[in-house]
């Protein structure tokens, strides 16, 4: 069974100058492990789409379905990663580590373990004592994305999360990561406006329209099972999916 | 951190260890100046006093300054009138301080409340409170009460203002992070609202040890047995200008102490912050 349903979602809000219809019946699903990522013109609602997923924000109609149950509000199964990286600056690396849990009060044995292995497996232990400021980018990056999988959520959102990187960090980080969420076999949704990105990290590309979005295709991404987000920029087949999207981007506009 | 930057490390260049020499002799030497010039004035006083060239009725003169403080101290006044003094201050900063703050957390917890209260805010801020002294003595009596709540009336207001200034500027990104992880409202408050406002704290408090002084002064003026302020004004009516001279100078030592006791108290805070988070 699929671990996610998304069903049937319209979102449309009002604002001073009119009501913005953002999101127009979108439908998906995902098994375990996979890693899906959206790409859509921008201002088309992907970020009000993983907000609605991630619980921060209610659909006018349609549901979100986790293991066949509909989900209300943030649930504890789903981790949520935005583009900064959101370290507070008063609190060590270990401290930050432990904000998500410290928040759903599940500080113990058990999760500061897992905490602990975590920093020790990505290369972040021996920071743990140092503060934010104290990290170079890609390494703030990593402690946020651990701040997250501390609290073993079964679904990751990332919104535009590497965006903020510069490019060289931006191609280590984002291998860092997928080979993480690979191994912790986590089931990722990434919005982004980098094509490459969504080619060279995602299982399938979900391409939006203009807003109200629509889902335009769900493309299947194939480099056999042994690819990495760097490996795989350099086999023929990438710049086939990047025209085949860019021109999918394109007719919309 | 800034010790061990100026302390000299066996390996230093020799162009470093005459970079950090010259710092320091600047430093002393801008100290020196600091005192000497004060040195001088005083001194400059004195002469002028003696001489005859200013009226030391009027304006007074250091030795008698002295000589004011010296009986004040041995009958035993001097300390009677610095206590009240402080003591109102403190009491009507910590008030100040307890009820600011808590205004600005329930203003910044409801939105409703904060729109409300909005034109209120606005006219009480820029009210001159000092007007408010008649009213407040007539409500709290002439004593004590109406001295402190002079401070407060002072104090209040810009605290609530800066505070809730303060909490709204705090970063949103960081506030959406944690509600990413469901917290509360409380939690967010706690969690990320307040630690992200140690600063305006501290710098509301700064203000407002300041304010406190300035609204106990005003009170003692208006109604009082004892204090600074008492002082000043009863030495002013009997043309002891003496008196009235040495206390304005204790007031300007009070204030600076208890100035520095804030910035003191932060510095322990963010000591006892950056080894316990």
């Amino acid at each position: 069974m699929d671990l996610l349903r998304v069903q049937d979602i319209t979102e449309s809000y009002q604002a001073e100058n009119g009501e913005i219809f953002a999101l127009d019946h979108i439908s998906f699903s995902m098994g375990k492990g996979e890693f899906l990522s959206i790409v859509g013109p921008s201002g088309c609602g992907k970020s009000t789409l993983l907000s609605i997923i991630a619980g921060l924000l209610p659909p006018s109609s349609g549901s979100i379905l986790l293991d066949g149950q509909e989900v209300h509000g943030v649930d504890p199964r789903i981790g949520y990663m935005l583009q900064k990286d959101n370290l507070l600056e008063w609190r060590s690396i270990w401290k930050n580590v432990l904000f998500g849990l410290e928040v759903r009060r599940q500080v113990n044995e058990e999760t500061t373990r897992r905490a602990r292995r975590l920093l020790q497996s990505y290369g972040l232990w021996e920071f743990r004592e140092k503060y934010p400021s104290q990290l170079s980018g890609g390494m703030r990056q990593r402690a946020a994305l651990i701040r997250t999988l501390a609290t073993s959520p079964e679904i990751l959102l990332l919104d535009e999360a590497f965006s903020a990187l510069d490019y060289q960090t931006r191609l280590t980080v984002t291998d860092d990561v997928y080979r993480i969420l690979k191994k912790e076999r986590i089931t990722t949704i990434m919005v982004t406006h980098d094509i490459p990105e969504s080619i060279s990290m995602g299982d399938r590309v979900l391409i939006l329209t203009r807003r109200p979005a629509q889902v335009r295709e769900l493309l299947e991404i194939d480099f056999g099972p042994e690819r990495t987000p760097l490996t795989c920029r350099g086999d023929p087949r990438f710049s086939r999916y990047f025209d085949h999207i860019w021109k999918e981007l394109k007719s919309d506009g | 951190m800034d010790r061990r930057k100026s302390e000299a490390p066996a390996g230093l260049s020799k162009e470093r260890a005459e970079y950090l020499r010259r710092k320091k002799a600047r430093r002393r030497w801008v100290l020196c100046c600091q005192w000497g010039l004060l040195l001088l004035l005083v001194a400059l006083w004195e002469v002028l006093a003696r001489l005859g060239i200013i009226d030391s009725f009027i304006l007074s003169q250091p030795s008698r300054i002295w000589r004011t403080w010296a009986t004040m101290f041995v009958e035993g006044e001097l300390w009677l009138h610095l206590w009240v003094t402080v003591y109102e201050t403190l009491v009507g900063f910590l008030l100040g301080v307890l009820l600011g703050v808590g205004l600005a957390i329930l203003l910044w917890w409801s939105d409703f409340v904060a729109k409300v209260s909005e034109p209120y805010l606005v006219v009480l801020n820029s009210l001159p409170k000092i007007a408010l002294g008649p009213v407040i003595i007539i409500i709290v009596g002439a004593g004590t009460e109406a001295i402190i709540f002079m401070a407060l009336a002072i104090s209040l207001i810009v605290t609530v203002l800066e505070m809730l200034g303060g909490f709204r500027r705090t970063d949103r990104d960081a506030i959406r992070m944690a509600a990413t992880f469901g917290a509360t409202k409380s939690q967010i408050f706690r969690k990320i609202v307040l630690p992200s406002n140690i600063g305006t704290l501290f710098g509301s408090l700064k203000i407002n040890i300041g304010l406190s002084l300035v609204g106990v002064i005003a009170g003692e003026f208006l109604v009082s047995k004892a204090g600074l302020g008492y002082l000043i004004v009863y030495g002013g009516q009997v043309f002891k200008l003496d008196l009235v001279m040495a206390s304005v100078i204790i007031l300007s030592a009070v204030a600076a102490l208890m100035y520095e006791g804030v910035v003191l108290l932060q510095r322990l805070v963010m000591k006892h912050r950056a080894t316990t988070e």
